[in-house]
């Protein structure tokens, strides 16, 4: 397993040199990686239930592993992303050909195929993460690819932000879940059932972890990025943003939903918010011309579907989300790359502008009407079998849920009118302008939409080839028990039969109501509707960029004396603080001074005092001076004639270099602020001077601890042949700090030359 | 500045405080000195000279550029670092050669010295570094103070 999730990182390394040697035949190559893994899931089929799990140590300090497991749920998903994958690398050698950036293209989506592989084959929290993460900024650089267009930028950007912060929140979240239950095994926390919902912590995780996976899945109110995904070349919104990486939220609900699922908050949440999507997603796609975005409302539509599915946590509703998740991939996965076709041939994706294509793209248009049918539910389709399974789980909620029915029955309405629409408008009528130079697309771009159509069809015919090896498979790791599924394509001529039969009916209705007035629709109801999480999202980052640039100014103003203010006073607070916690003891015994330690502490006190009244420069430094060598006179006098003679030289050098360096600057203005900024240094200059003197008193105040003086004293000579231990203590002992003191020397030399340099030269 | 007094002052003073900042990081290790204070020692020397004669004539003392010498020092140090590591013994360990001169008189030389000897160049060339830079400045004259 763990060459499965890397030979699609290895295979993304060699793409831009594989495309420098074939051109665009690097993608009949590249696609035997994701074939291979199909062929090789495939045949670990009867394995999935119970599961089988592999690990390898990666950082093992820290409990993360590369620990895959394989199961129903797992396997399912990762069917998808190698079999859809291979279809799209080969659809994507086409899309893009000629494309002078098709290497790097490549290997962006090798790279997700990698990291959409470890998502659903992560057994270790931690590993999953990183794998989630990944998938988030290969979306990002793959919606980005046209970078040269500012819309792409602007979405790719919108999409990371949008999935990163709800990483953030599911890296939370999970940390969270890994700690209360004790263990970093995906496997270990689910197994276990639903202990954690007796944990105070079961709200936080629930809200911090379904974050992460509805900004993933697209759900209200965070779905405004994946329209914005369309940007992306297609390939990219059929395989990303469609049949696999969105997916990546519903999967982690599902895989999460032994452990967090079950609970009232977790039906509410889930039922409420995926409701509420399914049904504006597929009224939103009504309200769209640009046939790619028709398809992504009825992609955020169907997110919602999944989530709702979900949210019950009952056998029902878990086949039916694993069906629907199939059937979904399927027909989206084949529409969008038959929307792909038609962008490519015919030049553009406006349905207002589409129509008559069925003549001159025969194939594409045989694809996607039966991609179509799956859609709209029809029989024959696998559509109708997961509307089968559908209806089955909304019975089943029924006696508590009757809204949620009827949003369900109204979503399903108007996705068979989507379909209506998709099948029709491009494909029929009187050949537009736009449509009459197209030609049909060349075979590899064929191929994909050709073989998911027809898988569709078949399993819609023979539903039992996928219903007990997948969905029940699937159903089974997500429920923790052995589900059994056997589907009946045409159960008794019942009410639940005719209420399918009048869904179409109405669809129907709709879709005729639709081809009349959907332009006044849009003319009446876009000006509302633009004032959704889209303007919200626009709105945060001006309001992000506003605080960034109002806090740099309150903290970076540059003014070095604004700085060591607020240095300055954030020390003194902080220490006074601690001063008050507990009684200090202070030293007020001043007896037996010498005189001369007396005249000394007066010059140098006298000194500060010119220091700090100076009206210009030069008297400031000199009395700056005079206060250093008055330091330096008390080392002297207390015995430390290494430190003094230091401080002698370092303050001469000081003098020097300020004089140095007040000659190149203009006159004198120490309140650049006026007369409050200098009051209130003074406060904070006085307050930091009272707490040191208050600190030193306290310090005096304790009994002198020698044990460390001692031992160097004893140590020094013999250890390391010195008499004077401040320079043993230098060189040796504590060598390592003075190496680390040398490279500041060094640096801050370089630095101030740079800033020397930089002065020179902006001034001449 | 052109002052006599100083230039004549320069020329008896800067030699000996060189010798002196060479003595200082010879006795350090059993006497107050050391590298450090060596260092500034020998700035304080070329920072006079940089005064007295302006800086062209404090790079001719110095032979290398101020950066280069700091370069030297930091090198110095780590390599002071090499000998232990070589020997598996812990980072900076200490490691002392007392070569025998005869006549009873040792020499004794020691990673450390050798580590001492790097601070005290990359303290004399990190601060003559930037003390010559703020002479040379373009605009000002430092013959010239206010």
């Amino acid at each position: 397993m763990l060459i499965a999730v890397l030979a699609p990182f290895a295979a993304a390394g060699f793409a831009p040199l594989l495309v420098r040697l074939l051109g665009d035949r690097a993608g009949l190559v590249l696609a035997i990686v994701p074939a291979a893994t199909f062929v090789w899931l495939l045949s670990r089929l009867p394995e999935a239930t119970p599961g089988v799990l592999e690990a390898t140590p990666w950082v093992p300090g820290l409990d993360v592993a590369l620990d895959f497991s394989l199961d129903g749920l797992s396997l399912i998903f990762a069917l998808l992303i190698s079999g859809i994958g291979t279809l799209i690398v080969l659809y994507a050698g086409g899309y893009l050909k000629g494309h002078p950036m098709l290497g790097r293209f490549f290997l962006f989506l090798m790279m997700f195929m990698g990291a959409m592989q470890g998502v659903v084959l992560s057994d270790n929290v931690i590993t999953l993460f990183v794998f989630w993460e990944l998938t988030s900024l290969a979306s990002y650089l793959l919606v980005g690819f046209e970078s040269d267009r500012p819309a792409a930028r602007r979405a790719a950007l919108q999409a990371l932000l949008i999935t990163g912060s709800g990483g953030l929140a599911l890296l939370a979240g999970l940390v969270m879940l890994a700690e209360a239950g004790g263990s970093w095994r995906i496997s270990d926390l689910t197994g276990a059932g639903a202990w954690i919902q007796d944990d105070p912590l079961y709200r936080p995780i629930l809200i911090l972890v379904v974050l992460g996976c509805f900004t993933k899945s697209a759900q209200w109110p965070f779905h405004s990025w994946l329209p914005g995904a369309m940007q992306a070349p297609t390939p990219v919104s059929a395989y990303l943003h469609s049949a696999t990486m969105v997916k990546a939220g519903v999967y982690l609900l599902a895989r999460l939903d032994p452990a967090l699922g079950g609970s009232p908050e977790w039906l509410w949440i889930l039922t409420g918010i995926g409701g509420l999507t399914m049904l504006m997603g597929v009224v939103f796609a009504l309200l769209e011309t640009d046939l790619k975005l028709v398809l992504a409302w009825t992609t955020v539509s169907a997110l919602g579907t999944l989530v709702f599915l979900l949210g019950p946590t009952h056998e029902p509703g878990v086949k039916a989300a694993m069906a629907f998740l199939l059937v979904h991939a399927l027909y989206k996965g084949a529409l969008f790359m038959a929307a792909g076709n038609v962008d490519h041939e015919a030049g553009t994706r406006d349905l207002t502008r589409l129509g008559g294509l069925m003549r001159t793209m025969p194939v594409t248009f045989a694809a996607a009407a039966v991609a179509c049918v799956s859609m709209a539910g029809l029989p024959f389709g696998l559509g109708w079998v997961a509307k089968e399974l559908i209806g089955a789980a909304k019975i089943a909620l029924e006696d508590e849920f009757g809204i949620t029915v009827i949003a369900a029955t109204l979503t399903n309405l108007m996705l068979f009118c989507v379909a209506a629409i998709v099948a029709t408008v491009p494909f029929t009528g009187r050949t537009s302008e736009a449509a009459a130079h197209a030609h049909e697309a060349p075979w590899p771009m064929l191929a994909g939409p050709v073989m998911l159509a027809a898988l569709g069809l078949v399993f819609g015919m023979a539903p039992n080839l996928i219903a007990e090896p997948l969905i029940a498979a699937a159903t089974t790791a997500v429920i923790g028990r052995k589900a059994t599924l056997e589907i009946v394509l045409f159960k008794a001529f019942d009410w639940k039969f005719l209420l399918t039969l009048a869904t179409f009916v109405a669809g129907a209705a709709l879709f005729l109501l639709w081809r009349r007035s959907a332009a006044g629709w849009r003319a009446s109801l876009n000006p509302v509707l633009d004032r959704g999480p889209d303007r919200g999202y626009d709105q945060v980052m001006r309001g992000l960029a506003a605080l960034a640039a109002w806090q740099t100014r309150i903290w970076q103003p540059g003014l070095l004396h604004r700085y060591m203010a607020a240095s300055f006073a954030v020390v003194t607070l902080a220490g006074a603080a601690s001063l008050t916690r507990g009684e200090m003891r202070l030293n007020l015994d001043f007896d037996g001074g010498r005189l001369i330690e007396w005249a000394v502490f007066a010059v140098t006190a006298a000194s500060a005092l010119v220091a700090a009244l100076a009206t210009t420069r030069l008297l400031a430094v000199t009395a700056l001076g005079m206060l250093g060598l008055g330091v330096a006179m008390i080392f002297m006098l207390f015995g430390a004639p290494d430190l003094a003679i230091t401080q002698f030289m370092v303050e001469t050098l000081v003098v020097v270099i300020l004089a140095l360096v007040l000659i190149r600057l203009p006159g004198f203005r120490l309140s650049a602020g006026g007369a409050r900024p200098r009051w209130l240094y003074a406060g904070i200059s006085a307050g930091t001077g009272a707490l040191v003197t208050l600190l030193l008193l306290g310090v005096l105040a304790e009994p002198f601890d020698p044990r460390l003086s001692e031992w160097f004293g004893r140590a020094a000579v013999p250890e390391a042949f010195g008499h004077n231990i401040v320079n043993v203590i230098l060189v040796d002992f504590r060598a390592l700090d003075t190496l680390g003191e040398i490279i500041v020397v060094f640096a801050a030399a370089l630095a101030a030359l740079a800033a020397i340099g930089i002065g020179a030269r902006t001034r001449a | 500045m052109s002052s006599l007094i100083l230039r004549a002052a320069t020329r008896v003073l800067a030699p000996m405080m060189l010798m002196l900042s060479l003595f200082l990081l010879w006795r350090g290790h059993n006497l107050p000195g050391g590298g450090f204070i060596g260092g500034l020692v020998a700035t304080s020397a070329i920072a006079l000279q940089g005064i007295a004669f302006g800086p062209e004539a404090a790079r001719r003392t110095l032979v290398l550029p101020p950066a280069v010498i700091a370069g030297i020092g930091l090198a110095a140090a780590l390599v002071a670092t090499l000998p232990a590591g070589l020997a598996a013994l812990p980072f900076f360990t200490g490691l002392w050669l007392k070569l025998d001169l005869g006549d009873g008189a040792t020499l004794p030389l020691s990673t450390p010295l050798l580590f001492d000897i790097g601070v005290f160049l990359v303290v004399i060339g990190g601060v003559c570094a930037i003390l010559l830079a703020l002479e040379e400045d373009p605009e000002t004259d430092p013959t010239e103070q206010p």
